[in-house]
């Protein structure tokens, strides 16, 4: 497995090997599945919609709806305004959505579709909508579409009436429908009234019903992306995700926002509660206290079995920021942090991290690859792996375990129902980064070590 | 109402104006009643289809194990691209280039002062890190519209390296759909690769597998049936598939076809150019691998052959019997639906068939006319604005590598009686009311659960959910689920298995539950018992 792999470390400026990333709009459809009756549309060829669908369906093992302009050759030399005319109005006939989310694509992006004057001048029908963002795939990564999308729904349908709705808006960032159920649980214990958005909780894990929902109950309702606007204050989660359309909507209706880091682990969750334990002035629930006294309690139990081992953790960068400040509390080395998402945020972030618990000769790197963390693992190895399935020929070529966690996992099923973050997350985050490190003793050990207690 | 008539007419006019055309509904067995095919999507419809991109490089390119394919454009199209397919190889000396993606990662600036330098630098760093034998260049969309020259890059590398370098003009918005990009890499292969190699005639049974790209395995069971026989498999196109390989096809004395859409245009012009003869074969189903290998002995013609081919068919289904006839006590009477590729949606209804399943629907993502109606129709089919911009290669006879296996007369006899260079499509032998949909869509498939009520479904990723959550058994026919082989004999029962597996899974009966259909509270009536 990956036996071409040279150990041997040589700067590349062109070649990008076994990324740690993907391009824009899957983030931007992921965001508009986020809102409720949303159709994602993908202005561009439809191998990119194909391709998104695939890749979302894989992940979240549910139906993964969005439409295209189905460009052709035609269409690329004089545009695309016919094809996301004719697209709009057959989305609304055919599959009848309330909005239509339109991203674009580096197809329409290069030939410089005008989006915005498309939408302006089309026949919309009575009480529908119909609004978009610009994602250039050679811009940034899916982390980029995701809050570009965000920007986009912001700036056509955030108003300021001028009258408090006393909500708190959550921005979560780009997580999993299990994450965000955890964190509508945290702020309902809390006694917030919040808004989330996106949120794509019962939508991208709809139950069984026997009866297919083409707009399953989840999603942000278009009128509380309104009610954005109205809001007292945004929490921001995930430093580089969340920050833009933050800013925007501040921008757009003055509307302050906090940002923290995604509520992964104590100290980060610590936070989080206590932002939303502020705004709602409601004392932190014995019920939330008694989470994070339990989550405590198992990392006192079970420190001997991963104390200073060290891991390699790679994806997304806030979500790997996340991970990295869990295991710095658990007493691990986050030898090699990185995202292939090129936002050198992340590595100033990852380094203020490292120096806060003072460990030593840990290494972070934004628009890095999977081929790169491999080299650097053959050079000085890991005990542990924390990522997506794409490290699963790392982790197989070297021998490491490897948890998964974040996006994409497109090779194991019920992670994205399970959050990784709050107390809970970190409850399950340290059973799962435990179980491979012990699970791995009880295979390697000697007949006469195996342990019957552990 | 017939149920074609139902289903469209829930569209605007506009929108049925296109669709009818894609719909049949068979009246009468064995007759084609002609449908339209190979044109475009209407924009807004969820279709399944894809794109040239992932004809060219996803299915034709991707599997070759031993060449460093370089996706030119931004990184997602390599990203999707890459070991999702489940075209496995397997390398004796470990240099596996499917465990890697490489792609240029273009930036803004690429884009605004064109690619060629960085395709060239990323062409230097592939070469020194992994010195690979051949180097195949793929486009994406922006590529074709900012004018990088990857044809000359290509050029440049090959003199620069003296390696095999080969470019792609494969961009996503050429043509309607995967098909056009099965083409191009066809053409790639043609003109670059097929017959550049110097090895002598192979032994007299050598056969190439075309289209046949080893999803879960399925090259490795036909390959094994086939050596069993006796045959030597010089090349498959291109599952587990090799450059090396590849270069020395032309030694072969016969061509099988296995996916007729994605690769004919290789048996085509191998015929032309090698004198070779090339035979619509379907190692999906037990009836239709019997016949296909009994068909491929014909072609040879000698009795040793022809009594070893039954001799290994007895042995195989011998060994097969009992599970066999299980399952098709677990799967007799059921009925199907099956919307796949270009020309999978034939080759299970076999399968299907041999375990007393129905196919009621079928349909295509990216066929052509001759994959429904069969090949006759080829000359009647109408060129459009889009499939006038794939490139149509022809070739000439080779001098020195053409041979022909036949005289003229013997072709004309065994032409009667094996599918030389014919393939009858799917369309004659489906049953009376079945329905037949060429790029069927989301809605059409929610309309056709409706109508049909099939026991079992055959699709994709992208509507596999969609079916399941409809309480309709659904298993992916691209990717098998990640199973498989289902190819050949083994493969049969493999197959049978699964979905025997999927319809009976303990989970179907919870679906419901229990208050939803008993009373659950229990009260007393007011004024006691009595």
């Amino acid at each position: 497995m990956l036996s071409m792999t040279p150990k041997e470390l040589k700067e590349r400026t062109a070649l990008r090997i076994n990324p740690c990333k993907t391009c824009q709009p899957v983030g931007a459809i992921y965001c508009a599945l986020g809102v409720h009756k949303c159709m994602p549309h993908s202005h561009g060829s439809q191998g990119c919609v194909s391709f998104h669908r695939m890749f979302l369906t894989r992940h979240f093992k549910d139906p993964a709806i969005a439409s295209t302009s189905s460009f052709t050759e035609g269409a690329s030399v004089f545009g695309g305004r016919t094809n996301i005319e004719t697209a709009v109005k057959n989305v609304f006939d055919i599959y009848d959505p309330d909005i239509i989310a339109v991203h674009t694509t580096c197809l329409s992006e290069t030939i410089g579709d005008d989006i915005n004057s498309f939408i302006q001048d089309m026949t919309i029908p009575e009480g529908k909508l119909v609004v978009h963002t610009n994602t250039p795939s050679y811009v940034g990564s899916h982390i980029n579409g995701f809050y570009n999308m965000m920007c986009g729904f912001i700036k056509y349908l955030s108003r300021k009436t001028g009258k408090s709705n006393g909500k708190i808006a959550i921005f979560p960032g780009f997580v999993n429908p299990g994450d965000m159920r955890e964190m509508k649980r945290i702020a309902s214990l809390l006694k917030a009234p919040f808004i989330m958005f996106p949120d794509t909780s019962g939508v991208m894990d709809a139950p069984m019903t026997g009866h297919y929902e083409m707009y399953p109950k989840g999603g942000t309702k278009i009128e509380e992306i309104a009610a954005l606007g109205d809001c007292e204050k945004v929490i921001a989660l995930g430093e580089i995700t969340s920050e833009e359309p933050a800013a925007l909507l501040e921008k757009q209706c003055k509307v302050p926002y906090e940002l923290l880091p995604l509520p992964i682990g104590i100290s980060a969750t610590d936070e989080f509660v206590t932002a939303l334990s502020k705004f709602s002035k409601c004392e932190v629930p014995y019920e939330l206290e008694e989470e994070r006294g339990q989550l405590i309690d198992i990392m006192l139990d079970a420190h001997q079995y991963y104390y200073k081992k060290s891991v390699a953790i790679y994806g997304d960068p806030d979500t790997v920021l996340g991970i990295t400040s869990l295991v710095l509390e658990m007493g691990m080395i986050p030898k090699y942090v990185i995202t292939g998402t090129p936002k050198e945020d992340f590595t100033r972030k990852a380094e203020e991290l490292f120096a806060r618990y003072s460990v030593e000769g840990c290494k972070a790197k934004a628009s890095a690859d999977l081929f790169e963390l491999h080299q650097w693992i053959k050079n000085e190895k890991v005990d542990l792996l924390i990522g997506g399935t794409h490290g699963k020929t790392i982790a197989r070529a070297e021998d490491i375990p490897l948890v998964r966690a974040g996006f994409p996992i497109i090779d194991r099923y019920v992670h994205s129902y399970m959050p990784i973050v709050g107390y809970k997350g970190a409850m399950r985050l340290v059973e799962m980064i435990s179980n491979a490190l012990m699970d791995r003793m009880d295979r390697d050990c000697a007949d006469e070590d195996l342990e019957i207690v552990m | 109402m017939d149920e074609r008539t139902k289903m469209l007419e829930k569209y605007s006019s506009r929108v049925y104006r296109n669709r009818k055309e894609h719909v049949i509904q068979i009246e009468e067995e064995g007759a084609n009643p002609g449908i339209m095919a190979n044109t475009r999507s209407v924009p807004g419809i969820m279709t399944n289809r894809g794109c040239c991109y992932a004809g060219c490089k996803g299915v034709v390119l991707g599997p070759l194990k031993d060449v460093a394919v370089i996706t030119h454009g931004p990184i997602g199209c390599g990203f999707y691209s890459w070991g999702t397919r489940r075209h496995k190889g397997k390398c004796e000396d470990g240099r596996n280039f499917l465990e890697y993606c490489f792609s240029t990662d273009m930036q803004e600036p690429d884009i605004v002062f064109g690619g060629e330098k960085k395709l060239k630098q990323a062409i230097a760093e592939t070469v020194e890190i992994f010195n690979p034998k051949c180097i195949m260049i793929c486009s994406t969309c922006p590529v074709g519209l900012i004018g990088d020259d990857i044809h000359a890059v290509a050029s440049w590398a090959e003199k620069e390296y003296g390696i095999k370098c080969i470019a792609f003009s494969c961009e996503g918005y050429k043509g309607v759909s995967q098909s056009g990009g099965h083409h191009i890499a066809n053409n790639g292969l043609m003109r670059h690769v097929i017959g550049t190699g110097d090895a002598p005639p192979a032994k007299r049974y050598s056969v190439n597998i075309l289209g046949e790209y080893n999803i879960g395995g399925d090259g490795w069971e036909t390959s094994r049936i086939l050596k069993r026989i006796g045959y030597d498999v010089i090349s498959v196109f291109t599952g587990d598939g090799s450059y090396e390989d590849i270069k020395n096809a032309h030694t072969a004395n016969l061509n099988l076809v296995q996916c007729h859409r994605s690769i004919n245009y290789i048996a085509e012009m191998m015929k032309t150019k090698y004198g070779i003869d090339w035979i619509k074969v379907n190692f999906i189903g037990l009836t239709a691998t019997c016949e296909s290998l009994r068909n491929m002995a014909k072609y040879f013609g000698d009795k040793e052959l022809i009594d070893r081919t039954e001799e290994v068919i007895a042995d195989e289904l011998a060994a097969i019997h009992d599970e066999v006839e299980y399952y098709k006590g677990k799967l007799k009477g059921k009925t199907a639906g099956i919307f796949v590729g270009g020309s999978r949606s034939h080759h299970y209804q076999n399968l299907l068939a041999d375990f007393g399943v129905e196919t009621v629907v079928a349909g295509y993502e990216f066929a052509h006319r001759d994959d429904y109606e069969g090949r006759e129709v080829i000359p009647d089919i109408k060129e459009d604005a889009d499939s006038k911009n794939i490139e149509q290669i022809t070739v000439e006879p080779d001098p020195s590598k053409y041979r022909e296996m036949l005289s003229p007369d013997e072709y004309e006899e065994k032409a009667k009686e094996i599918p030389l260079e014919q393939y009858k499509g799917m369309i004659r032998e489906m049953k009376k009311g079945a329905m037949v949909v060429d790029d069927f869509n989301h809605f059409e498939t929610e309309e056709l659960l409706k109508y049909y009520k099939p026991d079992l479904f055959f699709s994709g990723i992208k509507d596999k959910y969609v079916i399941q959550k409809s309480g309709v058994v659904s298993r992916q026919m691209h990717s098998y689920d990640y199973k498989g082989p289902y190819a050949g004999f083994k493969g049969a029962v493999n197959f049978a298995r699964d979905v025997a597996m999927s319809l009976y899974t303990p989970a179907w009966g919870f679906v419901t539950p229990p208050w939803k259909t008993k009373p659950m509270l229990q009260g007393k009536l007011a004024g006691g018992d009595k």
